[in-house]
């Protein structure tokens, strides 16, 4: 029992009840959204070390213990994702001070992003398969407002493709979860992982099991993707930054927890299974970036590919392949953001989207050319950059486990997607400078530094990887281990 | 009875599935709906049926009734009526912004 486990959860939401009061007080929101996002990364960098010392924090809410009430597990993975979360948060909320627009900051956008940060942080620490599903929803009921605010007429046609497809999902999630009470008698995670363990995952339980598996690609868009590209291109930059960065990854999340603490018994079918979706993930979502001349398709079809990366070291399930995995998924939430940030900016400046109109930007802007360049380079994996180990380390895990085909996908599609991101930085920053600086309709006061801070980040992250080194391992080794995280929930002996 | 509630279910969810898959807006809300409703009904069947107890475990009964599956299906409930809510705000405006409800012609164009 610890009673700061709740308070990454409360933080937001007690936050954003207040904005919602003092609705005209557009200043005082800004402030109280940062100082929120401030805390939340604050109490979690706390709730990590104690992690590392004590073990793995639980809270039973109103002291119902553990397989009868609802359970908040904060694991080592948790700790790692809420952190990256409150600054990739934290740094979309800067950007959004300029770019938003005041329209926008009327109609509640900063309350309706403190409760999507609440329902993804909700759902990175729940240990209990329905509160999962309720996190889901907060964060879905306020993205559904978020990717439709302002009501342009892209927005509100690809809203409602994007509404459809997740209460389709919604709803399956929803099945999933009464099939697996009816087999099982029970919703809590560790007690789940004990009931599966003792009587076996057999055909019909695995069924179960790939019915999650759907519900969570259509999520985290592994391989039902298709709903993607639209959405996220449609809503303002700031807003589909922090889409790109936190939604996917909370179903990538959703996907690693339900396949290695309840479901892990079947792997030649179920992890097989992940690892070819995740194959063809990859390629068609290399395809699509390498096709498209729009910055925003190019770098929507990039968010693809990297979930088909991720879940590429999760499929392998072998520690170097789950290790690569986490060090890929806190890269992948931090450039993503970054990149979408950058191509955003780069909008704004010239109020086109399209490459062939570009050219000749790094003339005008030196600072913003430099930092795309970097970000191009993190995102396709070269080192010294933060993307380098995780593609490192989930390439072995491939092929450690036999799944040749897949490491060989997963490389060559990074030299598509290498190929793909430096089509932009050549055709928006090289050439001829065809735009002059007043022709331009915004500028950049204000935006590199949330910019500046996500790339020192990405480079810090290649570089000191060694001081997360030993965290990521400890995450890694619960995830290997599921015996840890039912102790610690059940009980019986709460150690690391 | 559970085989009876399981057929109703299937019944529900295929007709959801035949109005999701119309063209006109509308008909697709009322579709998710029936899902919904299917979706419940699974819920609450998979609790067991009719065991005749009361939702407490004690020494005088034999059976009890498994209460969890109906605080599920409340708090479905409420989250599915609070999504077609604004589903059904959404598309109405949708409906008054881009002057169509047919999602034919909601598909959008590549080089917009």
């Amino acid at each position: 029992m610890n009673n700061i486990v709740i308070f990454p959860i409360i933080i937001p939401v007690i936050f954003g009840m207040i904005m919602i009061i003092f609705r005209k007080r557009l200043k005082l929101q800004r402030y109280l959204s940062l100082i929120s996002m401030a805390a939340v990364g604050i109490v979690t960098v706390y709730l990590m070390l104690q992690v590392k010392s004590e073990g793995i924090q639980t809270l039973h809410l109103g002291g119902w213990v553990a397989p009868f009430g609802v359970t908040m597990v904060v694991d080592m993975l948790a700790a790692l994702l809420i952190t990256t979360t409150s600054i990739v948060a934290f740094c979309c909320l800067l950007y959004a001070f300029r770019t938003i627009g005041t329209e926008r900051e009327n109609f509640y956008f900063y309350p309706l992003f403190l409760f999507l940060i609440t329902g993804v942080i909700g759902s990175f620490m729940t240990g209990d398969v329905f509160n999962l599903f309720v996190c889901f929803e907060v964060m879905l009921v306020a993205s559904y407002v978020l990717i439709s605010l302002g009501g342009t007429k892209i927005q509100l046609r690809e809203s409602i493709k994007y509404i459809l497809i997740n209460i389709l999902s919604s709803f399956l999630f929803l099945v999933a979860i009464a099939f697996l009470y009816a087999m099982t008698g029970t919703l809590n995670f560790a007690h789940l992982s004990l009931r599966v363990a003792e009587v076996g995952q057999d055909g019909l339980m695995t069924t179960v099991a790939i019915l999650f598996l759907i519900v969570f690609s259509l999520k985290a868009g592994l391989f039902l993707f298709f709903w993607l590209p639209g959405a996220y291109s449609a809503p303002p930059t700031a807003i589909s930054a922090i889409f790109a960065a936190l939604l996917t990854k909370v179903g990538i999340y959703a996907i690693v927890r339900m396949f290695t603490l309840v479901f892990y018994h079947e792997p030649e079918v179920t992890h097989l299974f992940i690892g070819i979706l995740a194959a063809i993930t990859m390629v068609l979502g290399a395809v699509g970036a390498v096709a498209f001349w729009d910055i925003k398709r190019i770098l929507t079809y990039n968010v693809i590919v990297g979930v088909g990366f991720i879940l590429a070291g999760v499929a392998s399930f072998t520690t170097v392949g789950m290790t690569g995995a986490l060090y890929y998924l806190i890269h992948d939430m931090i450039v993503k953001a970054l990149i979408f940030l950058l191509g955003g900016t780069v909008i704004y400046l010239t109020g086109t989207s399209n490459l062939r109109d570009l050219s000749g930007l790094i003339r005008l802007h030196p600072q913003l050319g430099w930092m795309f360049f970097i970000a191009a380079l993190s995102l396709s994996g070269i080192p010294p950059l933060s993307g380098f180990l995780g593609k490192l380390f989930i390439s072995e895990g491939t092929f450690e486990a036999g799944y040749f085909w897949l490491g060989a996908i997963g490389l060559f599609t990074s030299l598509m997607v290498l190929y793909s991101i430096m089509k932009v930085f050549m055709n928006a920053f090289w050439g001829y400078t065809v735009i002059k600086e007043e022709e331009e309709q915004g500028t950049t006061a204000g935006l590199l530094l949330p910019i500046g801070i996500l790339t020192a980040l990405t480079i810090a992250l290649g570089i000191g990887t060694q001081a997360i080194h030993e965290y990521v391992d400890l995450a890694v080794e619960v995830l290997m281990n599921p015996s840890f995280y039912i102790e610690a929930v059940l009980g019986l002996n709460p150690k690391p | 009875m559970e085989t009876l509630m399981c057929l109703l279910v299937g019944v529900l969810f295929s007709i959801g599935t035949y109005l999701i898959l119309t063209k006109s807006l509308l008909r697709i809300i009322l579709g998710t709906s029936i899902i919904g409703h299917g979706v419940n009904l699974l819920i609450i069947t998979m609790g067991g049926l009719k065991k005749g107890g009361p939702p407490l475990l004690g020494l005088k009964n034999l059976t009890y009734t498994d209460s969890l599956p109906q605080a599920l299906l409340l708090t479905a409930i409420v989250i599915n009526f609070a999504t077609t809510a604004l589903f059904l705000v959404l598309s109405y405006r949708a409906y008054i912004v881009l002057g169509t409800d047919d999602t034919e012609q909601l598909r959008g164009k590549e080089d917009e």
